[in-house]
């Protein structure tokens, strides 16, 4: 068992290894594991890699990355992937984590990581607290 | 407005009612132009007295009540009676009927007038339900009265649902026809259209005196009937029931406005084809009179106003300037023995208005005067018990009127509640306490385009979601009737419907969702479309649940094959067959669960539910059960659930077939079943039921002739009995009949919809099923066997298979950095001996259970 994030002795921004590139299936989501802080990855068709808080602000609990990978159209035309809560439904932008479907409720963003993919390893921008 | 049309010509006016009658006869007795005109009604009779029709109770023939025939006799006049219009062709200026024939106009005249409305709920259609608009429906009514009476040997009870004005009228002639007679209203008082509370009170009072009973503040929520199918009785809103034999229904009109809307003529969203005062359509050349017209935003279903605008029509065409003044809403109430009439202002709606009343109780009076705020002029009334006074003072209404100052109060505005739809005023939505006629105004005046739009702007919907058929069913009403078109469209990356989608892929052959999506959507698909992709696959490929890309598409609970919970852990339910457990495996499943300190209770389905597992113990909990002999109990999946079972005939003195033996062999064979919405099935061992049978997708009741099988019950959020489908069959019949419902159910069902809704809307009904399977009338049934034989032949356990492949296994890491640390998170208490989740206070004052249900995370 590899724990990761004994990051308290660097109050620095550093990069965080965090799986393989081949840990991860395209378009489901593993939930990782930074000193306390869970972390939702996935992983997209079209290669990139995106990291989201795994806490889903409106069920109140870590399941984030148990949800379903999909896709927002917007009317200007644009499209961006999205992440569906598996509780009660409400989606977020996966590159921002704005919300983008509330079902009805108030608007809860959710944090989101900058990822690097380094040599098959999948590395997380990450800022010691 | 364009050129008047001075010069005769040809002039189709559709719907022979009153309405038409009185155009017809101004025009000509007006005018000796050579005018054409045809006047195609749907009745296969002359235009005849509607207002007059409850006398045909009293021994009034229908040729009696034949309207004047002099005008309709000129030569200038053709006839069609008994083929309605089906379409308008504004372009070509045609009309065409049923029969085919077509019909070109210069100026055509809608006078379609309305249809009489039953309320939207089950039963509502049953023999011995009535609606009373025509003679037909009067004919039939006395036909259906005599026959029962003699069937059933006794007097009859009767129940008209609708106490206004129409409703009073048909419980007199039911009365008149020798039934014990009951007036039903969903309002506090009867004919709250026309009349206050105050009033309303006192005219229930004297409607009882003469012999008819008056239940108010009933909404009836179902109609049942008897062995023989005629109806028996109703439920109400407040659970209690009543026996009917025969029902009338006067819950309201709806103007007959469909030809108008597809002819895109503009109609008022709430009903009729909108006109000027010139009772002009939107379209020059089209006029529309009488109770289909909407004026002003209102149709009123009354002739005198119909009247005036059959004039104003005649008087344009004749190149006049009438204009239509707006309505007179003045009604006496024809039942004799009681007096009640309204007129003006009745409910004091101007401002500043003043009510002069004068009640006698006792005497069964109630008589009041609405006065402008000066108290002088006469705005208008309601006598209840004694209207002798109705002719002289309602031409008064708009002039001075000496008046004693008396006691004023502010009477309620009554609100008129049924048509066949929810009234305004109830509430679709409890969580979020909204109203059906709040989103009616989500839809018109907030504008929104759709369901998901009204959910976002009042919340219904928003909450526990349960509510959101009935949302999405007046949402698209609303839009139909606005003109605009109600996409069926699963969602934003697929245009097509489930059931149009199943067909793509059926026939596309397609096997992976990123095909799928390519050939038939757009984007990378969503929680929608996904796991409604994942089921349709499942049908036609069979695969794994988490095979290949299909495991992505899935939810969260197929995903690990158990039902996540509030905190994200999970609960664990093992299949028992029809709720048949050993001791032994009782045993096993009370280990498992001591043994991972996981909260225990029965379920509501005859088996068990473990909770609280984390995501890294499902395989664990997994490989305890399945080695002791249990497989999956798909609790998760759209897919069969539990066939209910009773003791049955095995062990209870009443039962008369084996409905354990039964229920086990239907759950072994439809378990694993994906489909548009869950399954559930119980089989009973004889008519007591105690397997509540009805309340299930198919229910199975013992007789002593075979089996029973029932479809489309429900309990839930709708809750419906399931209706008998075929009677006495063995046991081979029993099964073939459900594979093949089954089968036709998942190909043809929208996504989410249970299978009463769909049987609801099932073209055909009951009758249309049957014939699909019991004699095949789509020709389909050997297909829909032979999907249902590769369903039997190919089920696996899922989670057996899955215990068996190292990469599904990998899916259950908690964190894919720190594969079985539980999630940190987590927190319980005891409660009653067991575990709960902690609450957000509980986890802040520490005085927890930290980190999970068990103190030793077993590998
Ligand atoms: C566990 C159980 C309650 C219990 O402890 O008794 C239960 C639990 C849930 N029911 Fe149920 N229902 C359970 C029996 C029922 C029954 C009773 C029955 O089956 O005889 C009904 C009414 C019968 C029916 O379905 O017509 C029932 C009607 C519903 C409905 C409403 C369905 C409808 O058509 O209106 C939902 C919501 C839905 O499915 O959309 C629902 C949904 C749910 C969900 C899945 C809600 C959710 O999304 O989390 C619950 C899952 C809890 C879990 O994780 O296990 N449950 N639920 C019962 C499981 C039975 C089993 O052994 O599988
Ligand atoms: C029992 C009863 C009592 C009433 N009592 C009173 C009363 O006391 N006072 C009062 O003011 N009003 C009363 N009314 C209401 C009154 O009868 C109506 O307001 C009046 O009949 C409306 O006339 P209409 O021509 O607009 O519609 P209708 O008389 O309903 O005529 C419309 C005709 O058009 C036909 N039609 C519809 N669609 C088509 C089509 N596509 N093609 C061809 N034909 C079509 C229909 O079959 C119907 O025959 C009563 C109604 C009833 C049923
Ligand atoms: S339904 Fe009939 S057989 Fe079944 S338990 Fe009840 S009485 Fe016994
Ligand atoms: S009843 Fe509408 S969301 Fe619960």
């Amino acid at each position: 068992m590899t724990t990761i994030g004994d990051a308290a002795a660097t109050a620095q921004t550093t990069w965080v290894r965090v799986c393989a590139l081949d840990d991860l299936t395209v378009e489901r989501g593993r939930a990782a594991l930074i000193g306390d802080t869970q972390i939702a990855l996935f992983r997209l068709v079209d290669g990139t890699v995106r990291a989201v808080s795994n806490y889903d602000p409106y069920g109140l609990a870590h399941v984030l990355s148990r949800g379903i990978v999909g896709s927002k159209a917007f009317t200007d035309g644009s499209e961006v992937p999205t992440i569906a809560s598996p509780l009660h439904k409400q989606a977020w932008d996966l590159r921002t984590g704005a919300v983008v479907e509330t079902q009805g409720k108030d608007e809860r963003h959710i944090a989101v990581h900058p990822v690097a993919v380094d040599d098959g390893q999948v590395l997380i921008k990450w800022k010691a607290a | 407005m364009s050129t008047s049309n001075k010069t005769a010509g040809h002039i189709v006016v559709v719907g022979a009612g009153m309405v038409a009658h009185r155009f017809i006869e101004s025009l000509l007795t007006r005018s000796d132009a050579p005018w054409q005109i045809t006047l195609i009604g749907e009745e296969s009779r002359l235009p005849y007295d509607r207002v007059g029709l409850t006398s045909f109770f009293s021994g009034t023939t229908a040729d009696e009540l034949t309207l004047e025939r002099h005008h309709l006799e000129d030569p200038r006049v053709a006839l069609v009676t008994g083929d309605p219009v089906v379409r308008v062709d504004r372009k070509a200026k045609t009309v065409h009927t049923a029969a085919r024939s077509e019909f070109a106009y210069d100026t055509l005249v809608l006078a379609t007038g309305s249809y009489a409305a039953r309320p939207a709920v089950d039963g509502a259609d049953l023999p011995g339900c009535f609606v009373y608009r025509t003679i037909d429906d009067l004919v039939s009514l006395t036909d259906f009265v005599e026959a029962r009476r003699a069937q059933l040997g006794r007097p009859l009870v009767g129940k008209v649902v609708g106490g206004g004005l129409l409703g009073l009228e048909a419980a007199g002639a039911l009365q008149g026809l020798d039934v014990d007679c009951t007036v039903v209203h969903s309002g506090t008082h009867l004919m709250s259209a026309q009349i206050d509370r105050a009033g309303g009170e006192v005219l229930g009072r004297l409607i009882s005196q003469r012999g008819i009973d008056v239940r108010t503040e009933s909404r009836t929520t179902r109609l049942d009937a008897d062995r023989t199918g005629q109806v028996a009785g109703l439920e109400f809103r407040d659970g209690s029931w009543e026996e009917a034999d025969v029902v009338v229904f006067t819950v309201g009109v709806r103007p007959n406005d469909r030809l108008a809307r597809e002819a895109m003529l503009e109609c008022e969203p709430r009903g009729g084809v909108l006109i000027d005062d010139a009772c002009r359509t939107s379209d020059d050349a089209i006029f529309a009179i009488g109770e289909v017209a909407n004026f002003d935003g209102r149709c009123v279903g009354l002739v005198a106003p119909g009247y005036t605008m059959a004039e104003v029509a005649a008087d344009r065409l004749l190149g006049g300037e009438a204009t239509f003044p707006g309505y007179d809403e003045s009604t006496k109430l024809k039942l004799s023995g009681v007096d009640v009439a309204s007129f003006g202002d009745a409910m004091a709606t101007s401002p500043g208005a003043l009510d002069v009343v004068y009640t006698d109780p006792v005497g069964g009076v109630y008589k009041k005067l609405v006065m402008s705020d000066d108290a002088s002029t006469l705005l208008g009334g309601i006598l209840v018990g004694d209207a002798s006074a109705y002719g002289s003072l309602r031409p008064l209404v708009g002039s001075p009127l000496g008046a004693d100052p008396a006691a004023y109060l502010m009477p309620e505005g009554g609100v008129e509640a049924p048509t066949g739809d929810l009234p305004d005023e109830a509430i679709v939505c409890s969580c979020s306490s909204v109203t059906a006629g709040r989103i009616r105004g989500a839809v018109h005046e907030d504008g929104c385009a759709d369901a998901g739009e009204v959910k976002a702007c009042t919340k219904a919907g928003a909450t526990c979601g349960s509510c959101f058929v009935t949302v999405k069913k007046i949402v698209g009403k609303e839009l139909a009737s606005l003109g605009k078109a109600v996409s069926d469209a699963l969602c934003e990356h697929f245009d097509m419907s489930r059931r149009q989608l199943f067909d793509a892929i059926s026939v596309s052959g397609l096997t992976t969702f990123s095909a799928i999506i390519d050939r038939f959507g757009r984007g990378r698909g969503c929680d929608v479309c996904k796991p409604t992709i994942a089921s349709i696959l499942s049908g036609l490929v069979g695969e794994h649940v988490l095979e290949g890309e299909t495991a992505t598409l899935q939810d969260t609970n197929d995903h690990v094959m158990a039902n996540m919970q509030k905190d994200g852990s999970y609960s664990v339910v093992p299949r028992m067959p029809g709720g048949e457990v050993t001791p032994e495996g009782l045993i096993v499943i009370g280990e498992v669960a001591k043994e991972f300190g996981l909260y225990t209770k029965l379920t509501g389905g005859q088996r068990i539910d473990m909770f609280g597992a984390r995501l890294e113990q499902l395989p664990l909990v997994w490989k305890r059960l399945v080695d002791a002999g249990f497989e999956s109990g798909q609790a998760y999946g759209k897919s069969l659930r539990t066939v209910k079972s009773c003791v049955g005939s095995t062990w209870c003195r009443y039962g008369v077939l084996d409905s354990v033996g039964m229920a086990v062999r239907l759950e072994l064979r439809y378990r694993g079943l994906r489909s548009p919405h869950k399954l559930k099935l119980g089989v009973s061992g004889c008519a007591r039921e105690c397997a509540e049978a009805r309340g299930k997708d198919v229910g199975v009741i013992a007789t002593e002739n075979g089996w029973n099988m029932y479809v489309g019950g429900n309990g839930g959020f709708t809750p419906r009995h399931a209706q008998l489908l075929a009677e006495g069959l063995d046991d081979d019949g029993l099964i073939r009949a459900i594979d093949r419902f089954f089968m036709y159910y998942i190909r043809t069902a929208d996504r989410l919809q249970r299978t009463a809704p769909w049987v609801e809307e099932l073209e055909g009904g009951l009758d249309g099923l049957r014939e699909v399977i019991f004699d095949d009338s789509l020709g389909i049934a050997d297909d829909l066997d032979r999907s249902m034989d590769k369903h039997v032949g190919t089920y696996e356990d899922e989670w057996a298979a899955t215990l068996k492949d190292p990469d599904k296994l990998s899916r259950f890491h908690s964190f894919v950095n720190a594969p079985d640390t539980p999630d940190p998170s987590l927190a319980y208490v005891l409660e009653r001996g067991q575990v709960r989740p902690a609450s957000d206070e509980e986890k802040e004052s520490g005085s927890v259970m930290i980190a999970g249900t068990t103190l030793e995370v077993r590998r």
